[in-house]
């Protein structure tokens, strides 16, 4: 043990994508010790694939919009479980972030008055609800995660933060007091294994959309941060909300973004018909993703779907011109030729509702703290744990996440948590040091694979464990099918807890890496299916045949999973914003 | 069909005293894969074989390789577009050190980046909203800041093979020229001066190489020669 290097930081931040950037930024300028660490380069982060924009009442396309509209929007968009706090501080604080963004060099999309662009998308709107569709999305064309991953990146170059690239951190470790004081990390470079120690840790790990066999997420999108913070113990909230895009291109998964509806684009049938109509008279095609991904499965299902197979919907563009096209969604003609092999100037493109985004995560306040529960159900702040981002829960996204709100939530969280985290090291805070049993104890997983001598390989557990999830927890859900999921789930978990490492070199083992993420895979999938399993109700993303309606009197309320007993509890949502009155929960429709 | 052939490059310094290339099969059932689908199959025959990825969609940058001779992002390159005779060779990005099999040290590629100084610079107080800027302004930038850092044309780069020191390449130069180009910055001296050696800008002889990789359709000669004219006015 004695051989082990450590590292010691005032503040490690897990994680290179915009709300881990946006954080070491904040403590980078204040001059704290802080490092970043990153399983890749950090513009090679899931942010960079961001299309649509960023969503924010900076009162450009109207000068009249007002960041209570934003919360509305957003609260509804959540169906009733984001809360009301959280969501009323990121309207609210939103438009001083999206300007700084601007200030450090963000090339925005412009308005002729040489103001930022904005488009209109899903779920938005104008005077809460009733003055019809609101353009607030905040758009460098349709590269906009690109745009603001690259910036936040430069700046933090500016600033001389310390990056810790091509890193991965493998577990967290815990003092006697329970408190979160550092982590294990490998440098993938040399294999090297060393204890990172740090008063304040900071998940900013990003989703895990790998769990699904479809999706539109990266390939190292594997719920790496959920995957510790469970293995430690502490609770997830919400893990069964997860958002399927009504618009992943047909057999390649990847992302075709809301924008183009946006712009003016539309979904259609194979008799051609517009279909959203029948589903959401209002805002048709620009209705919640949630509803719209199970209109799509509704035509499919009832016959209506396109293709030899009748197994997707067509995402019509070409009446937007070649101009609107090249100067507004470049990127998706781009992507469109690639993946589906169609110039969606001439051609519409095929597309299915594919796994897009967790809703849930680690349970946070505004601050980032991490929160979990004590033995009387009370909210208790976890000692130097911090998430931010799509890793946390903080709740702003509720049951349903608003296109272009993931954005605006790590830059809002991001900062938010970086100058809570200052402002707590300027008071001082001591943990007590972890001892080398501690330290041991997160290195358990890791020496497991490095001994292991036979078994199944990775890759083969990674399809089932896809397969199960894909099959069991999509867009619709129902009892039985979930019981089995979760059975099948438990025995994966025993074979994976046998599987082999064929490779056990030092220098850049990208299977070593591989197979601890499928250990983090593993934990994120069985807390979706048993959250999945005991919600006995429909809210937001969360449709179950079985249980089709929402349940205001039992479920009305963000659940909890407990990793230690496998058991799902509740924690109340707050319906008590700071500086407007609450949004009471309102029948959803678009 | 038979299986494509695919060679690879391989080499990993804790066993291997030097490179070599390895042959694999790998079954397609005839489908138009990407590279990257193959280098994947590649893997489940061969643990071992690293190579990085990420987005799989052409943004991220992660897998840029040399693919039958020209350097691309694997994740976006159809075999269609690559493969002749039924055969597929891979190597790592040239001129760079290699850490293991396809994996290159980016090192000097990002030193070149961040020397540019890769970030907005404007020494005017900030206004309480954005910085206003007209579309025609925006539409400078069009062209240069959609930059994935893959590094394709810089390894291309014969300039940048001999000399990746001090000569910033393809990749960063795009970059500077970002950065000068934009209406909000304000350091355009500072940038010029430090750009004005006979190595940085100059030692680029217009092979148009990196124009001729890009996997993002960019075009840094023209920006480069952008640089040129405004060092040349700069001078007289």
């Amino acid at each position: 043990m004695s051989t082990m290097r450590s590292l010691s930081f005032d503040a490690i931040i897990i994680g290179g994508g915009g709300a881990g950037l946006r954080a070491a930024l904040e403590l980078a300028k204040s001059g704290k010790k802080t490092a970043v660490l990153s399983k890749v380069f950090p513009t090679r982060s899931h942010t960079v694939s961001a299309q649509g924009g960023i969503t924010c009442a900076i009162a450009s396309a109207d000068p009249d919009d007002d960041w209570r509209w934003h919360m509305y929007d957003t609260v509804k968009g959540g169906d009733y479980i984001a809360d009301q706090d959280a969501s009323e501080y990121m309207c609210s604080e939103g438009p001083k972030a999206v300007f700084e963004l601007e200030h450090m060099g963000l090339p925005f999309s412009r308005f002729d008055n040489g103001r930022i662009y904005q488009r209109p998308f899903g779920g938005q709107s104008k005077d809460f609800g009733k003055g019809g569709q609101a353009a607030r999305t905040c758009a460098a064309a349709d590269r906009t995660g690109h745009a603001l991953l690259h910036t936040l990146y430069q700046n933090n170059l500016k600033n001389n933060t310390t990056f810790l690239n091509e890193w991965y951190a493998v577990d967290l470790v815990k003092n006697a007091d329970g408190d979160v004081v550092g982590c294990i990390a490998m440098d993938i470079e040399t294999g090297e294994v060393v204890h990172v120690k740090s008063k304040a840790t900071v998940m900013a790990t990003g989703g895990a959309g790998r769990i699904f066999a479809s999706t539109t997420n990266a390939l190292i999108n594997t719920g790496d941060g959920i995957g510790m913070a469970l293995r430690a113990g502490f609770p997830m909230q919400d893990m069964e909300m997860w958002q399927f895009h009504p618009t992943g291109i047909y057999g390649a998964g990847t992302l075709v973004t809301e924008g183009c509806r946006g712009e003016g684009g539309y979904l259609v049938n194979k008799d051609g018909e517009r279909f959203m109509e029948r589903y959401a008279p209002n805002a048709k095609d620009l209705a919640g993703r949630d509803v719209v991904a199970r209109s799509m499965v509704m035509e499919i299902l009832e016959g209506r779907g396109c293709g030899e197979k009748g197994d997707h919907v067509f995402l019509k563009l070409d009446h937007l011109g070649e101009d609107v096209l090249g100067k507004r969604l470049p990127g998706i003609v781009e992507l469109s030729k690639t993946f589906a092999h169609v110039d969606p100037a001439k051609e519409p493109i095929p597309v299915v509702p594919t796994c897009h985004y967790m809703m849930g995560g680690i349970p946070t306040n505004v601050h980032g703290q991490a929160i979990m529960q004590d033995a009387d159900g009370n909210d208790q702040i976890v000692g130097g744990l911090f998430a931010c981002g799509e890793a946390a829960c903080v709740s702003v996204h509720g049951a349903n996440r608003l296109g272009g709100n993931s954005l605006l939530d790590l830059v809002v969280f991001g900062r938010a948590a970086g100058m809570f985290i200052e402002g707590a090291l300027n008071e001082g805070i001591e943990y007590l040091e972890a001892s080398e049993s501690d330290v041991q104890s997160a290195m358990k997983r890791i020496t497991r694979w490095n001994e292991s001598e036979d078994g199944e390989t990775v890759p083969e557990l990674k399809r089932d464990l896809q397969d199960i999830m894909q099959t069991s927890f999509g867009v619709f859900r129902e009892e039985k099918n979930m019981q089995e999921g979760v059975k099948r789930l438990e025995e994966l978990r025993e074979r994976i807890a046998n599987a082999y490492l064929p490779d056990k070199s030092h220098t850049f083992n990208t299977a070593r890496v591989e197979a601890l993420e499928l250990d983090n895979l593993m934990e994120v999938a069985e807390a979706t299916a048993i959250a999945a399993l005991e919600r006995k109700e429909s809210r937001g993303a969360h449709s179950r045949y079985d249980y089709p309606d929402r349940d205001d009197v039992n479920w009305l309320k963000h659940s909890l999973y407990f990793p230690a007993e496998k058991r799902l509890g509740k924690r109340d949502v707050n319906f008590a914003p700071k500086t407007v009155d609450m949004f009471e929960p309102k029948v959803r429709t678009y | 069909m038979s299986k494509l052939q695919v060679s690879l490059y391989r080499y990993n310094p804790e066993t291997d005293s030097a490179p070599y290339m390895q042959e694999f099969q790998v079954d397609t059932q005839g489908r138009d894969l990407m590279v990257l689908d193959v280098l994947h199959l590649a893997k489940e025959q061969d643990n071992g074989l690293a190579f990085r990825r990420s987005c799989r969609e052409g943004v991220c940058g992660s897998d840029g390789m040399n693919m039958n001779g020209k350097n691309g992002l694997a994740c976006i390159t159809p075999l269609s577009e690559v493969v002749k005779g039924n055969k597929l060779t891979l190597r790592p990005l040239p001129g760079l050190p290699v850490i293991r099999d396809l994996v290159v040290d980016m090192g000097l590629f990002y030193q070149q980046y961040e020397r540019i100084q890769p970030y907005l610079q404007n020494d005017e107080p900030a206004p309480a909203i954005e910085r206003l800027q007209s579309p025609e302004e925006r539409d400078k930038l069009d062209g240069l800041y959609e930059c994935i850092l893959c590094a394709c044309c810089s390894t291309a780069c014969p300039s940048f093979w001999w000399n990746p020191e001090k000569f910033v390449g393809p990749a960063g130069l795009l970059q500077s020229y970002r950065f000068l180009a934009d209406s909000r910055d304000t350091a355009t001296r500072e940038r010029l001066t430090d750009l004005e050696d006979p190595f940085s800008v100059f030692r680029c002889r217009g092979i148009m190489n990196c124009v001729a990789v890009c996997p993002k359709g960019l075009n840094p000669t023209r920006a480069i020669g952008k640089i040129r004219e405004m060092l040349l006015a700069d001078a007289t």
